[in-house]
């Protein structure tokens, strides 16, 4: 077929390229421009190079942070995985309590995440809070205000208790779509309950499991609102993960130049991490499809 | 393998199954004979896959029992009964290789290793596919993974039968030749007590020694191909088997003449009067076109199918098909039809009559039907 060539078709686009400049673009190198000078107030810049992002690679301080938030998300995924589908295996698959599982494992998502920092800054006080006071009474020391451990544990049930759903859900579809003449085959065949779970519903499930560990990954990699109404980031640093310190840096301290820099390597990371993600996914699916 | 017995079997989904209705299986008495090869026929929702099921152990029947070689397995988990089954669309661990597929069965019942690599070996040579062993059975083409279900469940020796519930469903029509091909070897080679389910008659007359008709939750008629042609008990079982099916016309019968319409068809036997709804069939092989002998008909189509023409024609307001020779001539003129009196069966309420033959017949005539499960309507 003959093509047309006209080259007023780019204002076709020219709507789509506004819109992503505005939203996406514009704003970004706001940032880059930040990374990249230096200013002792009165408006006036001067030009930085790199200094900022080598600094930044030389600081304890990030490292610290990258350090605390690789190992929240490290544990939320080992708790949230498994246990979402330990819940999604033992919830009813049809019927009336089926429905009724679905919605009350809906309600935490549908939660503001400020309100849910709020709700187990509350749960978790000593003073008046049900957690807190119970714990307090029985006798254990809890206190996520002064004791790391108490914070962290506080933080990552949090969490658990956020997330989890979304998890199950996603498994629970999964399980869904497995025919019943899989496991009526399995029954003839003897397979034990472990035998069905790593044979039958585990490779059917393995699609879904894949997008909820990048979703759960990225969105604790992220995480700020809920850690940071819960415990600011304290006891000291022990509960700062990178986007707490990020806003320290850039609106406590007003350090735009570094803060910058954190940024786009913040960015990065993230980016490098999906990317990473999604091509083990990619290539698993091939090598088995 | 074994002999299996359906000793007054039925089966409701209801909880409180009150008339007839709710069952989706009627009672039922039967043994299947050990090595033979049955096709369960029927349209779908007849209740064919529920009778599986049954079998196999994954259904528990409302009512009745079911024995292997005379031992009551009504209620042992479908493990204990040592049955194979080949479901509708390929059931494969997608994950394993086509060998540990074979060998999953065998290592569940833990036997040791150099047993299973024998018996995967044999089977695999048995289906064709020892060059595929180390394959994964993801990547494999629905045959080949219907193979490996089939595989998975002859690699158990003492396997007391083989159950397909419409195994070929999913599969290519050229393939689907080849492995019902590969199946009769099979049977023929290994003689396993093989079930299989089908609403294909082609299938089903192919394959089996003896077909099991099934219509609305009731065992029609059970018999080989040729009686199933032939004799059909239920009108069915007439119209369901056959290209075109046989033609069921309303009738009245009297002595060994059948009046359509005040005229009248020449039976090959006599009958006693008859209740209810009495209907002749008449399969269309055995219908034949003519100028002058006959009763009236209306030509209206004739279709070519290659071996033979297949006549469209009415017959006093209702549809009937005729079958002629690819080499008949049929001309505008010919618009009488005649039946072949050896081949026309008379029905009452839908079951076959049996007649009394015309000269020197006993004096008690015989109109019971004979079909092996209760008469619905007396």
């Amino acid at each position: 077929m003959e093509k047309t060539v006209n080259q007023k078709a780019w204002f076709l686009v020219l709507p789509v390229l506004l819109l992503v400049a505005f939203s996406a673009v514009i704003p970004l190198m706001t940032v880059v421009n930040y990374s990249v000078q230096d200013t002792f107030g009165n408006n006036q810049f001067f030009w930085a190079g790199l200094e900022w992002f080598e600094e930044m690679l030389r600081s304890e301080r990030m490292w610290d942070a990258l350090g605390r938030q690789l190992m929240f998300s490290g544990i939320i995924l080992a708790i949230e995985i498994p246990l979402g589908i330990f819940v999604a295996l033992n919830m009813p698959k049809s019927g009336f309590w089926s429905s009724f599982c679905l919605v009350l494992m809906s309600l935490p998502l549908l939660i503001p995440w400020n309100v849910v920092g709020t709700i187990w800054q509350i749960f978790g006080r000593v003073d008046i809070g049900l957690l807190g006071y119970t714990l307090d009474a029985l006798g254990i020391n809890y206190n996520y205000t002064q004791d790391i451990l108490a914070a962290w544990v506080t933080i990552i049930v949090m969490d658990v208790w956020h997330w989890t759903s979304l998890v199950a859900l996603l498994a629970f579809a999964g399980l869904k779509s497995i025919p019943d003449a899989y496991y009526q085959a399995a029954k003839i065949d003897q397979a034990s309950r472990w035998k069905v779970f790593r044979f039958i519903e585990l490779p059917k499930m393995m699609g879904v499991l894949m997008i909820a560990i990048l979703l759960r990954f990225m969105d604790s990699f992220m995480i700020y609102t809920e850690p940071f109404v819960v415990t600011g980031g304290g006891p000291g640093n022990a509960t700062t993960l990178l986007s707490i310190d990020l806003v320290k840096m850039a609106l406590g301290q007003f350090d735009l130049g570094p803060a910058a820099a954190f940024s786009i390597m913040y960015f990065l990371v993230i980016l490098l991490i999906s990317w990473v993600f999604y091509t083990v996914m990619t290539n698993l699916e091939k090598r088995e499809g | 393998m074994a002999k299996i017995t359906l000793d007054n079997l039925a089966h409701s989904y209801l909880p409180n199954p009150g008339s007839e209705d709710d069952f989706a299986l009627k009672e039922l008495n039967h043994d299947w004979t050990d090595g033979e090869a049955y096709a369960l026929l029927g349209s779908s929702g007849c209740g064919k896959s529920t009778l599986l099921n049954i079998i196999s152990g994954l259904l528990h029947p409302s009512q009745g029992r079911i024995l292997f070689d005379g031992k009551d397995v009504t209620h042992a988990p479908t493990a204990e009964r040592n049955i194979a089954q080949v479901f509708q669309f390929p059931v494969v661990y997608d994950t394993m290789t086509v060998h540990d597929n074979l060998a999953f069965p065998l290592r569940n019942r833990g036997r040791d290793e150099s047993y299973v690599a024998e018996r995967v070996q044999e089977i695999a040579r048995m289906i064709g596919m020892e060059d595929m062993l180390r394959k994964k059975a993801r990547g494999l083409t629905a045959d080949a993974k219907q193979k490996i279900s089939l595989g998975r469940g002859m690699v158990r020796k003492d396997v007391n039968a083989l159950l397909f519930d419409e195994p070929l469903t999913v599969i290519d029509p050229h393939m689907k030749w080849e492995l019902r091909t590969q199946l009769k070897q099979l049977h023929h080679d290994f003689g396993h007590t093989m079930i299989y389910v089908t609403h294909d008659q082609t299938e089903a007359l192919t394959f089996a020694d003896k077909v099991v008709v099934m219509y609305d939750g009731r065992v029609v008629q059970i018999g080989t191909p040729e009686e199933l042609f032939e004799r059909p008990e239920h009108t069915f079982v007439g119209y369901f088997i056959g290209s075109p099916g046989m033609n069921v016309i309303p009738a009245r019968i009297d002595g060994n003449k059948a009046y359509v319409n005040g005229s009248y068809v020449e039976l090959a036997q006599g009958y006693k009067p008859l209740d209810g709804k009495v209907e002749i069939g008449v399969r269309p092989e055995f219908a034949r076109l003519s100028q002058s002998e006959g009763l009236p008909v209306k030509v209206r189509r004739v279709e070519d199918v290659g071996r033979h023409k297949i006549i469209r024609a009415e017959f006093f307001g209702s549809d009937i098909n005729i079958i002629a020779g690819e080499d008949d001539h049929i001309s505008a003129d010919m618009n009488r039809v005649t039946f072949d009196a050896n081949r026309v069966n008379v029905y009452a309420n839908d079951w076959r009559v049996n007649g009394r033959p015309r000269d020197g017949g006993p004096s008690d005539p015989d109109t019971a039907t004979d079909h092996g499960t209760p008469d619905p309507n007396g």
